[in-house]
């Protein structure tokens, strides 16, 4: 429980998808013009990775792993699929955000309306796909440690996001010289933001 | 398909090449791709193995989007893009893993979210889909010629200050050292390279003005 714990407290804030690796920075910069918007999204990535990281998990260990076939019999243990890894973990993530879409478009037409091009391309975020690689780098021992990983991922990822689309939308009065507007500054805001987030390296739980 | 046979070279083809440089640079100005750009430029080689690697999988991935842009029906077409993207990296994954294990060692996950690079499914969407092979061709290797453009500029700024290096190969002479000019290890940092790359986008829109964002 305490492994657990430790591991969802570090995949939000130590190992920040954004902040610590970059992932998922085309959408994290797109869609957060304002909180609402970013709100819709970071949920929707909450909900994708903690469902494709324990499915990949699931494939990886029964099916791609080396040896990971013993489970049929004994002749295939020296069967290494580990090749497949990206088509699988990316079919897999392309039907679960085919998934989303639908259930979104059923549930809240206007967040479907205003997330537009944004919600298929989750399929494209890295931050997801990154989420089941790092899994396989990882070597969890139970589907349940990589469920947490993927949630905690998940959070750290809706925060990042939701943070910046704050202060994007406070600094749209500011007087910001004009070729740095917009983007640039985004760049180094986050860039700023990274820095503050490096101080809780190193931290033990 | 063409209605008039236009040369291999012409104004236009050339321009699908240029653009992507500056005018319409996929990191600085289409805001695609950022992710792998920003992991990957603590140094050169890597940036530059990252570089060709995209360049590879872009062209070719435009070019059989661009094949089969009339048989996928709209509705899986991200699947299929995905997969056919998923194949190129993967090809390119086992040649780095075969004749460069140093590099794709440092480039770790980083090949892998290649699939998931914003600018090879957004050139797809926006460009694959809807042109001819030679043309996609093209602009597939220019964007990912701009992508790789900025990767390098980032990795030369972050490697030179921050170890002294530029490919593994000392630089800065003892001297200035003995002087008391240190590294900057901040540069070594990820963080640094966002940092770099918006003060990339400061003086490039300082320089062209058109790009400008207003609100």
């Amino acid at each position: 429980m305490e492994d657990l714990a430790n591991l969802f407290i570090k995949s939000i804030f130590i190992e920040n998808m954004v902040f610590a690796y970059f992932l998922g920075m085309c959408s994290y910069l797109a869609v957060s013009k304002t909180v609402k918007t970013a709100v819709g999204l970071g949920y929707a990535v909450i909900f994708v990775l903690t469902i494709t990281v324990p499915i990949n998990y699931l494939i990886n260990s029964y099916l791609l792993a080396p040896g990971a076939l013993t489970w049929i019999g004994p002749q295939f243990a020296n069967v290494d699929l580990s090749f497949l890894t990206f088509i699988m973990f990316i079919a897999v993530i392309a039907s679960m955000v085919q998934l989303v879409e639908m259930i979104v478009e059923k549930v809240s037409p206007s967040l479907y309306g205003s997330l537009g091009i944004f919600l298929p391309l989750i399929a494209v975020n890295c931050a997801i796909l990154g989420g089941s690689l790092f899994m396989q780098q990882k070597d969890f021992i139970n589907t349940l440690e990589s469920a947490v990983y993927g949630f905690g991922s998940g959070i750290g990822w809706f925060l990042a996001i939701v943070a910046i689309a704050a202060i994007r939308e406070k600094i749209t009065y500011s007087n910001i010289p004009d070729p740095l507007r917009g983007l640039g500054i985004t760049f180094i805001i986050t860039g700023l933001m990274a820095l503050g987030f490096m101080s809780f390296m190193g931290i033990k739980l | 398909m063409s209605k008039d046979r236009e040369p291999l070279f012409s104004k236009k083809n050339r321009a699908l090449l240029t653009d992507p440089l500056d005018d319409d640079n996929p990191i600085t100005v289409q805001v695609l791709g950022i992710c792998s750009a920003l992991a990957i430029t603590v140094k050169l080689e890597p940036a530059v193995v990252m570089t060709v690697s995209v360049i590879f999988v872009m062209a070719a991935g435009n070019v059989i989007v661009s094949i089969l842009r009339n048989v996928i029906p709209t509705r899986i077409r991200i699947i299929v893009q995905l997969l056919v993207v998923a194949t190129l990296v993967a090809l390119v994954d086992q040649f780095l893993k075969a004749y460069a294990y140093d590099v794709s060692k440092q480039l770790a996950i980083f090949i892998g979210l290649i699939i998931t690079n914003c600018i090879i499914m957004g050139r797809f969407e926006a460009f694959a889909l809807a042109n001819g092979v030679w043309k996609s061709f093209l602009d597939g290797v220019g964007n990912a010629a701009g992508y790789g453009w900025i990767l390098i500029v980032v990795a030369f700024v972050r490697e030179l200050f921050g170890s002294g290096e530029l490919w593994g190969i000392p630089v800065i002479p003892q001297l200035i050292y003995d002087l008391g000019y240190q590294d900057n290890g901040l540069m070594l940092l990820s963080p640094m390279a966002l940092i770099v790359v918006g003060l990339y986008i400061w003086i490039q829109r300082f320089y062209n003005r058109k790009l400008i964002e207003k609100d």
